[in-house]
């Protein structure tokens, strides 16, 4: 049975709740939902780092969780939202692999990355990191989201989805990470966002759909 | 295991038969609130019952002794369920004999023996229901094989009032495993007993039936056992829920006292009322899938359950 | 406990019986009395006589002997212990049963004389007997290859029609392959000293890469006979092949001596397990089992759905035996040896329940002569004799409570749950994943069992004909209900069994020799856990809770019953042919496990006046695995056969050729 103290039990609740979404990303199919999905996941995030803060006292923490705050729960999905009422998509096509397969799929890359983490979670000295495995395994999901995915939009959602994984593992692993490469890695996605939204609106005006199997034209033909 | 403990057996028994269509007629009392219609009386399904037993019982010319004889068996199964699940007391004599394994697999055997029966009058509504009933149940039973399986793991015992009764006195922890199996268990509820969004209990459209298929051939007397059985399957899968996942409330193993057990009264009347709104939300929340979309819910459901067992392997073990 | 005085001499000679037996029905071979009222209620005493020393003496110390006969410097040596009184438990009480049945069963004019057919019958009976009995690489070999002829002929019992034949062909085939896989295991396992006796196997020191290839070649070699996938292709051809009694034979019988191959192989012969063993088992135990079910809801032919029911089973008794070897190669004895057990008693459930299922189709196949899912229903009014315990088979294969199909479903989970305190890295979240597959194959086992009784007992009858069926002889009864009170009684008393299943992992080491398992009524197998299961008073309660809801309900509300039509939704013309078929029923498992099936489809077009459809289910397997490597056979042999010039002057070639390298190599 269970001894840990409350806030650690709640961390380890938020690990799971985070786990779930990943899941639930995999098997959507209405784009809107997925952005909502993702904003949630960023909650989360947020309320994991406020309550690592608190427990182990480090400002930064505090910092970092509001940054999540403002640009992932608030700004990036206000700015997919508004992109996916100028482009119409609403809709994802037939996924790549059926729904039960891809779950099933998703559920090996679970115990894969679980079992990865088993020893890391032996040596590392932190009070979360038992939240490693749950990191890796919401990167290999989300990386699994992408692939399984036609329109370009899904693939965004889910390439995001993979950097709050990573957020999450480095949280776990080693309290978070140093001030600079945080603001970096937010300015990068920032930037990478407004290209893509150029991005799309070029693939659009070429094709006349978002669904990405239409750039397989632009090989050379033999 | 004493005389009292047997007692209290007798009386959870009494409990749940007299309770479960109670149960019913309040969520279809909630229902009819949610979807702006007049509700019924929540003592409908008694006299339905009554009604039923008083009639004439009217056989098909090909009816076999199974047939005759499988409404009888199904009630018994679910009163021996009723016996095995903790809702009053985790204080059960009989669980020492049937674990929750012999409980999933009394249930197995009530839904065969309908299948079986079903397949009997050889119409092909019978056999489409008896058909649709085993697609829902071969993905449904592992899904809860599994959920018990987690609450095993956290608990060192597969008897269901041990598990519930260790749920209860233990420091109170949060599980995210069991939130998992939470959910899985909430879809293989639905699923089981025949409730939207896998089928619609007060639909009269053969094509889309699964369980009121398997009852088209009963009257009088057989006809009101099997609803009355279904009632008892609802209630019992209710208690395994609150058992598993609420436990809080029932009189426990430290405190087997008489006082405990009429506090333990009113709690459950209070968590069955919750959770049968619960249910009617959910069911008129959802619409009704498509059949070959039901295979699909219960795999989540399936996956979910593996999910959580993995998590509780992860996290706590 | 030591009842008979040497309980060894007691087996042998009647196994011997048996041979003499078979040898007394080449007396009159024509005559078809002799047999089956005289020589075949013989044989069935004798297996019960077997059944009872094997039971009673299965505490008894080890006995080995060494006789004369056997090759010059190899006699043939036997050995009595814990595993082979089981099994010869298991042999002589399921064949009991189904040579009882086969006493009636037996009809002239299918082939092969009475009298031959009872030769091959009681020898095949004997090999078994003496394949358990064996104790040395020579005569176990002897035995083996005796096992696989004999059955070869009863399989082709009835060899005037080509499709027995090629499956007959088929059977003797894979068995030969699986027969050279053991025989080099056993090479593998003499470890340098040259004898091939299996003490020498016990003592010899092999390094981990040679134990390797000899657990994987038996593995091979004994799943070939089994029916573990991917060497199960023979099994759906063999089964449905033979005569009824020999199909129950090799399905109940024949395959479980393959089990105890594999586990005299592992437990006995080899020492410390690698964990990857049991790994590998395992896998292909849940993917068997997984398959086997799966294939045979899809079936039309009962008997291709009860042989690929048994490959499930197989699957599940090879996937508890890989659980077992991982335990004890992590050191966790307990488990294993629960694990061991579970294996045992689901070994010895499965003979009983698909040997009674097996039976109760050969009823059926004499009464109707169909086999055929489409044309038979509504059997259960015209033959109850044959209904009921049919149905206490099918409810016990397919897991419920109380009967002894749950119990060893049972004791394997509880195995399972054991499973995570495995020390090694990714096995501990790997095995409760075979959990669920495990749980999965039993539910659906449900759903093959539902739909096997359904359709052929239940319902209406699809076919006008149906209504002359007779029910079956006192013999078959007789037979069937031998059959059917094994499967109550191995479900309503546990602890009895599993006190006398418990002497097996005590010989090998891994429980103690006082080790209880709960009380005579309840089973509690896991100290420190608290799982206990008592199946008697389940029972008890069950039916009171049965007979008091009829008391109440007969006695307060007393209305007689009066027959009507069946509902019909307003369409007056429903028929027998309206109730799904075979193919119905399975269809939900096609559709939902579709990428186990290969299948073709032939469907109509909406403008057809005279539509079509026509789905044809084939096994991957076979056309992804054997029909290539039979063309590749077929495409080395010919280019081989270019040798065969045909002209006397390029045979002297290749002797003058052959002389000459000879020449060079000595000098």
């Amino acid at each position: 049975m269970s001894t840990l103290p409350l806030d650690m039990q709640v961390l380890n609740a938020i690990a799971a709740l985070f786990l779930l979404l990943a899941f639930a990303m995999l098997s959507q199919r209405r784009v809107v939902t997925l952005v909502k999905l993702l904003a949630l996941q960023a909650a989360l995030l947020c309320a994991a780092t406020v309550l690592l803060a608190w427990r182990t006292g480090e400002t930064h923490l505090y910092v970092s969780a509001l940054l999540t705050l403002l640009l992932k729960v608030l700004f990036l999905p206000w700015l997919l939202n508004r992109l996916i009422r100028q482009l119409g998509v609403y809709w994802d096509s037939e996924p790549l692999l059926q729904i039960p397969g891809t779950m099933l799929v998703g559920l090996l890359l679970v115990i894969f990355s679980f079992g990865l983490a088993q020893p890391i979670v032996a040596l590392a000295s932190t009070a979360t990191r038992s939240g490693i495995g749950i990191a890796i395994a919401v990167v290999l999901l989300s990386f699994l989201t992408m692939i399984t995915r036609r329109k370009a939009m899904s693939q965004v959602v889910g390439f995001l989805s993979m950097e709050n994984g990573l957020f999450f593992g480095a949280m776990s692993a080693t309290y978070g990470m140093p001030m600079i490469v945080e603001l970096g890695v937010a300015l990068d996605v920032l930037v990478a966002m407004l290209v893509l939204g150029v991005f799309f609106f070029q693939i659009r005006e070429r094709f006349d759909s978002l669904d990405l199997h239409h750039l397989e034209s632009l090989r050379e033909d033999q | 295991m004493s005389g009292f403990s047997w007692l209290i057996q007798v009386i959870e028994v009494l409990v749940a038969l007299l309770a479960a269509p109670l149960f019913a007629g309040w969520i279809a009392q909630c229902r009819a609130v949610l979807q702006n219609r007049t509700p019924p009386s929540i003592w409908l399904p008694y006299r339905n019952i009554r009604k039923l037993l008083a009639k004439e019982a009217v056989l098909a010319e090909h009816a076999s002794p199974l047939f005759r004889i499988a409404p009888y068996i199904v009630f018994g199964t679910m009163i021996c369920a009723a016996a095995i699940v903790p809702s009053l007391s985790t204080n059960l004599p009989f669980s020492n004999a049937a674990d929750a394994i012999a409980l999933v697999g009394l249930l197995a055997t009530a839904r065969v023996f309908m299948a079986l029966a079903a397949m009997d009058v050889g119409t092909a509504f019978g056999t489409l229901g008896a058909r649709r009933e085993m697609m829902v149940g071969f993905l449904a039973e592992p899904a809860l094989l599994i959920v018990i399986f987690v609450a095993s793991l956290i608990s060192q015992s597969t008897a269901l009032p041990t598990i519930a009764d260790r749920l209860a006195t233990e420091a109170f922890a949060l599980y995210p495993s069991l939130a998992f199996t939470a959910v899985a268990f909430a879809l293989v509820l639905l699923a089981e007993n025949a409730r939207l969004p896998v089928d619609n209990p007060a639909t009269h459209l053969e094509l889309t039936m699964i369980h009121e298929a398997m009852l088209l051939e009963y009257s009088a007397r057989h006809l009101a056992l099997m609803e009355w059985s279904a009632a008892l399957k609802l209630f019992n899968y209710a208690c395994i829920g609150m058992a598993l996942f609420v436990p809080w409330g029932a009189a426990t193993t430290e405190m087997p006292t008489a006082p405990a057990l009429i506090l333990a009264i009113p709690v459950l009347a209070l968590k069955l009322l919750v959770s049968g709104a619960v249910l009617a939300v959910a069911e008129t929340a959802f619409a009704k899938l498509r059949v070959f979309r039901v295979p699909e819910l219960l795999a989540t459901a399936f996956l979910l359950a593996v999910l959580g067992l993995l998590v509780h392997l992860l996290l706590q073990g | 406990m030591n009842a008979a005085p040497a309980p060894m001499l007691l087996l042998v000679s009647l196994l011997g019986l048996w041979v003499v037996i078979g040898f007394l029905g080449l007396l009159r071979p024509t005559s078809l009395k002799l047999v089956a009222h005289g020589l075949f209620p013989l044989g069935a005493a004798v297996g019960v006589a077997i059944a009872t020393t094997a039971a009673l003496s299965i505490a008894s110390p080890v006995e080995q002997w060494v006789l004369g006969v056997g090759l010059p410097d190899l006699p043939v040596h036997l050995r009595r212990d814990a595993l082979a009184s089981v099994f010869l438990f298991l042999l002589g009480a399921a064949s009991a049963g189904i040579s009882l049945f086969g006493a009636g069963y037996f009809r002239r004019g299918e082939g092969t004389l009475p009298g031959l057919l009872c030769l091959q019958y009681h020898l095949f009976l004997a090999s078994m007997g003496a394949v358990l009995l064996a104790d040395d690489a020579y005569s176990f070999m002897v035995a083996w290859e005796s096992m696989a002829l004999t059955s070869y002929f009863l399989v082709t019992t009835q060899h005037r029609i080509p499709e027995i034949r090629q499956a007959g062909f088929l059977y003797v085939l894979i068995a030969h392959l699986g027969a050279i896989a053991i025989l080099l295991s056993f090479g593998v396992m003499q470890g340098g000293s040259w004898q091939f006796t299996f003490d020498a196997m016990r003592a010899a020191e092999l390094p981990p890469s040679w134990a390797s290839a000899a657990f994987l070649l038996a593995l091979l070699g004994f799943g070939a006979k089994a029916g573990l996938v991917p060497m199960h292709v023979w099994l759906p051809e063999a089964h449905p092949a033979a005569p009824s009694p020999v199909s129950a034979l090799m399905s109940g019988v024949m395959l479980k001596t393959a089990v105890y191959g594999v586990l005299r192989v592992t437990f006995d012969l080899l020492d410390d397990p690698l964990w990857w063993w049991g790994l590998v088992a395992m896998a292909l135990g849940l993917f068997s089992a997984l398959y086997g079910v799966v294939f045979a809801a899809a079936q039309t032919d009962m008997k291709r759905l009860l042989a690929f029911s048994s490959i499930e089973n197989v699957g599940l008794l090879f996937t508890g035996f890989g659980l077992a070897l991982i335990f004890q190669s992590a050191g966790m004895n307990a488990p294993a040896a629960l694990a061991l057990i579970a294996v045992l008693y689901h070994a010895v459930n499965h003979a009983f329940m698909k040997g009674l299922l097996f039976v109760g189709t050969g009823a059926v196949l004499h009464a109707t002569g169909q086999r055929n899912l489409g044309c038979l229903g509504g059997l259960i009014h015209r033959m109850p004799w044959v209904a009921w315990p049919t149905l206490i088979g099918a409810l016990a294969i397919a897991g419920l409570p109380p009967l002894n199909g749950f119990v060893s479903e049972w004791l394997l989970l509880q195995a399972f749950l054991s499973a995570h305190e495995v020390p090694r890295l990714f096995l501990n979240m790997l095995l409760p994943l075979g959990t669920a597959v495990v749980a999965l194959a039993a539910a659906l086992a449900g759903y093959v069992m539902v739909k096997f009784f359904g359709v052929v007992f239940l319902g209406q009858p699809r076919e006008a004909a149906l209504k002359d069926a007779h029910d079956a002889g006192w013999r078959e009864r007789a037979g069937m209900i031998w059959l059917a009170a094994g499967c109550v009684l191995f479900g309503l008393l546990p602890n009895q069994a599993i006190s006398l299943l418990a002497r097996v992992p005590v010989e090998l080491g891994l429980l103690e020799p006082g080790a209880t398992f709960g009380s005579w009524w309840l089973l509690d197998p896991v100290a420190g856990r608290q799982a206990s299961y008592a199946p008697l008073v389940f029972l008890a309660i069950v039916l009171l809770c049965v007979v008091a809801t009829i008391f109440v309900v007969t006695r307060i509300y007393r209305r007689r019953v009066r027959r009507g039509a069946p509902w019909d939704c307003g369409f007056a013309r429903l028929d027998p042919r309206m109730q799904d078929t075979a193919e119905g029923f399975g269809q939900p498992i096609r559709h939902i496990f579709e990428p186990f099936f290969g299948m073709r489809r032939e469907l109509p077009r909406p403008t057809d006046p005279a539509p079509h459809y026509r789905v044809e289910v084939s096994d991957r397997i076979w056309n992804g695995v054997y029909v290539p490597a039979a063309a590749l056979v077929q495409h080395l042999a010919l280019s081989v056969a270019q040798l065969q010039q045909g002209r006397i002057s390029t045979y002297l070639v290749y002797s003058l050729v052959t002389l000459l390298v000879l020449l060079g190599f000595v000098l």
